[in-house]
């Protein structure tokens, strides 16, 4: 039998997906994934906010599913695959949503706007309707400073009523 | 005027900001998101006590760690910087003990910083922190304004007599005798607790002193770069037109990125000490601790009427805990002072007695925070007159209706010594009242009574100062420019670059301002770039804060517009040998006025006046480029006004609160965007909510902050919002050509006041009143306790 | 805050990581969804040497239904639970408490073992563990042991996790028919932490309560039943009134402590609003 690592390493290699592509490095293990995103891939969409996974301006996507970037190291996406606002913007996924909060002013800092746009994304993507206070109720878990959420919840509304007349 | 196009982008356009398509794809570049060659970071070694001695300091160990370039503490840096000393000097008996980068033998508030570990990542930095050893000897803690002002209290800086930083009297009329032959008193106790803006991103600079030229380059997320190019050269040493500060995009401001921080500023020092780029950006926890706070008041306040709800009189008692120092520039008088000179502003009264003391305790430091002092006044004269009206058997819209100031009696001066000129009282009022329909909503509220369900309707209607002028911060002392300017630039190919000294942190000023230039050019906005928040590119400015950026910076837009319109038509009007009269420009044509026909393009006009001067006439002067700023000498602010109206619902058992409707009416003057303008009302409404059910700082009683984390002070979040309606009445501001006031404040003033006459109006039935502000579960359930005790006890209630 | 330094190790296999933590001697953690860990890392509140990634463990994913038991392992996440159609048939009770958990993010994260090894006693799934009469399954180089929920919890995030010990899958039996599963709690915000919540297993004979299991969330340092509260209720018919017996009963069960946000006695009184609250529902929810 071979013998196995048993104390771990405070660099880890990874292999994963990101925005479709392959992502294949080296990552501190203390270091958390939006922290990897923002400064070794500059990818700096995605936004710390506290850090204590509370105002989900941090949030991306694993494996398909809203995720806090601060909360997940990012030696835990090995094998998975991820995706940022970046990516979702250049493959169109968000285009939608997008027009709909720029037409309401549904962003004014943009801080926490990636974060909505995520969220809203996932809870869209069941296909289910949604009544106006299951939106208010899905998107609670990303803080708003700025907007008061109104414009928000009538952008993602607005989206849910076009492709379900499609 | 303008035709189709530039009118559909122009003045009054409902149009989306063109940024958000970059800030919605990631592309926002906030200070976090910057990196500039060898930049180092910096994280500071904060006090973990309200009030200690500093027996040693051991850097010795951190100075070794991996990593790090340099640790700092008061005696490297303190010497470096001018301290600040927060005093109003138009405020006779203000004081403040001057404050330094780092504490040198004593910390005074929880989170003051101590020392500085500037290291090749925040991580490496973080990890030195911890091995820096403080010797710490706790001292006796002055913990709220009561304690600071008790006999015998300890008084936290010895150079002072005491802790009260300021003691402010004002007396109109003859309000003693008012009270005295009032038919009726009513008098309260209202308490706010600490608040903070809590702006999603926190506070952060990058500071770049290059020592080959003595240039100091700051990328500050603040809201004036113009002031902190100021505070950098003077208090730093540096010549003022060596210093250049730029804002990156922000994610959020709301007046607390408006203050001056010791942090900040000693991060700037460590640049110029180390010659190297060095980036300071709080995170959460550190925010708590170092942000400045606001609201932390205790007001007893009072009215005495007639029984014919005429109002005879007010008062109001007003003290505030400012923390350990006076908040230099921003000072930490100005939410007592508003509060007491806007008491009232709405109703015809003329007898008014008033008081604010700010007194200093062992807590980080007040400052700016949307609405400032305003939201107390709106709170403590809204609920007092719907008690009034109450007691007296007055429908409260209809006592506003009899008792607010009519425009036949402007321009006037309220008691408390506000202007008001175009304010629009009345016009908001009924505008609200059939938005709202107010007649079905009471019977609502009633009919729910019966059921058992408690409903509670509150009206709060606010003045708001708006675009301060140079009168009032001028003779404070405080460099603070209240000018905005704007240069435009006709560029070779037709378009038009605008660059503003206006910031922009979500509000919409840049597209605002890019509206006012396609107006009063006749071009498309499509046409026009717009860039602000450069200390060393524009005219000099304010920046956007305190609800000014479009009424002053737009007012500048327009008339450097008008000038660059002038310089085009006379150009124009050279090379086709037409007088310049004849002329007009219209969706980016010069056309002939008389014939509508086009005359020759803006491209053609930029291509000769820049490229092809050898074919204009020999003493021609082209001058495609103009600026202009502007600033109302005389004016102390643009008043400006609006009306709230909140449902809410309180449950008895629990003392949970729901806001079930929320609406606005206001009257920011002339509305360049509607649709921006809404969205802040909105946003500031939600803030205001906040401040009355969730937000507060908790401390213990030895001023130890408990709940700083975000799991902990409770910022809305959307499930507990309501929809919100929003509508507008313009009175133009009558001085300037734009006619815009400001509305960055109003939502949070006017949501503030309506929520707290709604819970207590829902709370009628029970004799009930809360009065301690965020009305938690348990505030509610205690006043509900207290009133079913009372009565039970047989014990007749204040002012009865 | 950036989290301390430390190492990690994502094990090949469930007896690689029992491995693993038996090794490192009580200086290893093991992560699952981490929604929990990581804060508390990023906040520099502990200093773990070595974290176990234990996430991806298919040992520790299966899900069954035999012999009137349901067992979910231990790295089911909390949405997962939420969208169970066999969760919702058996367990109902998890089905109403999974979407007060945080929001949907940390739902998509978040693991049922780690939420019990966390034992917050504001925690949602803790309670309903013991509500529901669950069984825990803990594993460890030395095998495996079964635990009672119920005996699991043993104070302020204190469980009868063994150094190097690990939750495998949680056993429940599934509720029977005749017996009704009401979940609520009171909280400023939704996603929040309770304030104060209960989980409730009840039987009822039209508006009569015939048999109670109420586990409270928020009030007390453990999740555990109310026996006395539990016992007062039989015999009540809905709509509960004010009682005196009640209020005794809950006050033996409940003494929570005064925090800065909330005194003791407030958050007795809640308690008692949202048990009559939830009995009440049951209740009307029996007549319909």
């Amino acid at each position: 039998m071979s013998t196995r690592d048993l104390s771990g390493h405070e660099d880890i290699e990874i292999d994963a997906t990101l925005n479709g592509k392959p992502l294949k490095r080296r990552v501190k293990a203390r270091q958390h994934l939006a922290d990897f995103l923002r400064q070794e891939l500059e990818l700096t969409g995605t936004h710390l906010g506290c850090e204590h996974g509370i105002c989900g301006a941090c949030t991306v996507l694993i494996d398909g599913r809203t995720a806090r970037g601060c909360l997940t190291l990012a030696a835990q996406i090995s094998g998975k695959s991820v995706e940022t606002v970046e990516g979702l913007t250049e493959n169109g996924m968000l285009a939608e949503l997008q027009k709909e909060f720029i037409e309401r002013n549904a962003a004014q800092c943009g801080f926490c706007s990636s974060g909505m746009l995520l969220t809203a994304h996932e809870l869209l993507s069941s296909g289910d309707s949604l009544s106006r206070a299951d939106i208010r109720k899905g998107m609670s878990g990303n803080m708003c400073r700025c907007t008061g959420y109104h414009a928000i919840i009538d952008a993602v509304e607005a989206v849910m009523t076009t492709r379900a007349r499609r | 005027m303008s035709h189709s196009a530039s009118q559909a982008t122009g003045i009054g356009a409902r149009i989306p900001r063109r940024e958000l398509k970059r800030l919605l794809s990631g592309h926002g570049r906030y200070i976090d998101d910057i990196k500039l060659p060898r930049m180092l970071h910096a994280y500071f070694v904060r006090s973990p006590h309200p009030h200690a001695r500093i027996a040693s300091v051991d850097i010795e160990a951190a100075r070794r760690a991996p990593g790090v370039a340099a640790v700092l503490i008061a005696s490297d840096i303190n010497s470096r910087c001018e301290p600040f000393v927060g005093v109003a000097l138009h405020r006779p008996g203000h004081r403040s003990a001057p404050q330094r980068l780092l504490a040198a033998d004593r910390a005074v508030w929880q989170g003051q910083p101590v020392a500085v570990v500037i290291a090749d990542s925040r991580a490496e930095a973080e990890d030195a922190a911890e091995l820096v050893s403080i010797d710490w000897q706790p001292l006796p803690v002055v913990g709220d304004q009561l304690q600071a002002i008790a006999p015998g209290a300890p008084t936290i800086h010895p150079e002072l007599a005491d802790n009260v930083a300021f003691d402010f009297l004002l007396e109109k009329g003859e309000p003693a005798k008012a009270f005295a032959e009032a038919d009726l008193v009513i008098e309260e106790e209202l308490r706010f607790e600490r608040q903070m803006a809590m702006t999603l991103e926190a506070r952060g600079l990058i500071a770049d002193f290059d020592p080959s030229d003595g240039t100091l380059t700051v990328i500050h997320a603040h809201q004036s770069p113009f002031q902190m190019q100021d505070v950098f050269s003077r208090h730093l040493h540096i010549p003022e037109h060596k210093v250049r500060v730029t804002a990156p995009d922000i994610g959020g401001a709301f007046g607390m990125k408006l203050n001056i921080y010791s942090d900040e500023m000693a991060t700037v020092v460590a640049s110029m000490m180390l010659g190297r780029p060095v980036k300071f950006c709080a995170d959460r926890l550190e925010s708590f601790v170092s942000d400045a706070q606001a609201r932390d008041h205790r007001i007893k306040c009072r009215i005495a009427l007639k029984k014919t709800g005429e109002i005879l009189a007010m008062e109001m008692d007003d003290i505030g805990a400012v923390g350990a120092y006076g908040m230099p520039l921003r000072f930490n008088v100005a939410e007592g002072m508003m509060a007491i000179t806007i008491m009232g502003a709405p109703y015809s009264f003329e007898n008014y007695k008033a008081r604010t003391r700010s007194v200093y305790v062992n807590k980080n430091l007040i400052g700016m925070y949307r609405g400032v002092g305003m939201p107390l006044a709106c709170i403590a004269t809204e609920l007092l007159t719907d008690l009034a009206a109450d007691k007296l058997g007055i429908d409260t819209v209809e006592f506003k209706r009899r008792t607010y100031r009519p425009k036949s009696s402007l321009p006037c001066v309220t008691p408390g010594g506000q202007r008001l000129e175009t304010v629009s009282f009345h016009e908001c009022l009924e505008k609200l009242v059939a938005m709202i329909d107010y007649d079905a909503l009471r019977k609502e509220q009633s009919e729910m009574g019966k059921r058992g369900v408690y409903r509670g309707i509150g009206i709060a209607t606010f003045c708001e100062q708006t675009a301060y002028g140079p009168p009032y911060y001028g003779p404070s002392g405080a460099p603070i420019s209240t000018q905005d300017g704007c240069t435009l630039r006709l560029e070779p190919s037709g378009s038009v670059r605008c660059i503003t000294s206006l910031t922009d942190q979500g509000q919409g000023t840049l597209t605002s301002v890019a509206q006012i230039v396609a107006d009063s050019l006749g071009i498309s906005i499509d046409q026009v770039s717009v860039s602000g928040g450069d200390s060393s590119i524009s005219p000099y400015g304010g920046g956007a804060w305190a609800s000014r950026g479009t009424a002053v910076g737009g007012e500048a837009a327009l008339r450097a517009g008008e000038m660059l319109k002038q310089n085009i038509l006379a150009l124009a009007g050279t090379i086709t040998q037409t007088p310049t009269h004849a002329l007009d420009i219209v969706e980016g044509q010069v056309v002939n006025i008389r014939t509508g026909q086009p005359v020759i393009s803006l491209a053609e006009v930029g291509r000769i006046g820049y490229f092809r001067q050898d074919t204009l006439p020999r003493d021609y002067d082209t001058q495609l480029s103009v600026s202009a700023s502007f600033v109302a000498n005389d004016k102390l602010y643009y008043m400006a006004n609006g009306v709230q109206a909140s449902y809410v619902e309180v449950d008895y058992d629990t003392g949970f609160i729901k806001i079930l409707g929320q609406w606005a009416v206001d009257d920011c003057g002339r509305v360049i965007n509607p649709l921006l303008v809404e969205e802040q009302v909105r946003g500031g409404i939600v803030q205001g909510i906040g401040a009355v059910l969730f937000e507060e700082c908790v401390y213990s009683e030895d001023a130890n902050l408990l709940n700083g984390t975000m799991a902990d002070y409770l910022v809305p979040m959307s499930n507990e919002m309501p929809d919100i309606v929003v509508a507008h009445v313009e009175t133009p501001e009558t001085s300037t050509k734009l006619g815009a006031k400001g509305i960055g404040e109003a939502g949070l003033i006017g949501a503030m006041g309506s929520v707290w006459v709604a819970v207590n109006d829902a709370l009628k039935p029970l004799g009930a009143k809360v009065l301690h502000q965020p009305f938690t579960p348990e505030r509610v359930l205690d006043a509900i306790a207290r009133a079913r005790d009372s009565k039970r006890d047989g014990q007749v209630q204040r002012g009865d | 805050m950036k989290s301390r330094n430390f190492r990690y190790i994502r094990p090949a296999s469930l007896a690689h990581a029992y491995q693993i933590l038996t090794e490192a001697n009580g200086e290893a953690v093991p992560v699952a969804g981490g929604q929990s860990l990581l804060a508390g890392l990023n906040m520099r509140l502990s200093a773990p040497k070595l974290l176990v990634d234990i996430g991806d463990l298919r040992e520790l994913m299966h899900q069954s239904h035999l012999g009137g038991i349901v067992r979910l392992g231990a790295l089911t996440r909390h949405g997962d639970l939420l969208r169970s159609e066999l969760v919702r048939q058996h367990l109902p009770l998890l089905t109403q408490a999974a979407p007060h958990i945080g929001h949907i993010a940390i739902r998509n994260r978040g693991t049922l073992g780690g939420s019990l090894a966390y034992a917050d006693p504001a925690a949602e799934l803790p309670a309903c563990a013991v509500a529901l009469g669950a069984t825990l399954v803990l594993g460890s180089s030395a095998g495996e042991r079964e635990v009672k929920a119920e005996d699991f919890f043993k104070g302020l995030f204190e469980t009868d996790l063994r150094p190097a010990e690990l939750i495998v899958a949680v056993k429940f039996p599934v509720v029977q028919p005749g017996m009704a599963a009401g979940f609520a709690e009171l909280s400023r915000r939704h996603g929040d932490f309770a304030m104060v919540g209960l989980a409730a297993i009840v039987s009822m004979q039209r508006d009569r309560i015939d048999s109670a299991r109420l586990v409270y969330l928020g009030c007390i340092d453990r999740a555990k039943v109310a026996h006395a509260v539990s016992a007062a209720v039989v015999g009540l018919r809905a709509p509960l009134a004010v009682s005196a017996s009640f209020d005794e009963a809950i006050g033996q069960d409940l003494a929570p402590d005064d925090t800065p946000e909330m005194r003791g006695d407030t958050k007795l009184h809640l308690a008692k609003v949202l048990t009559r609250r939830v009995l009440n529902g049951l209740a009307e929810r029996a007549a319909a």
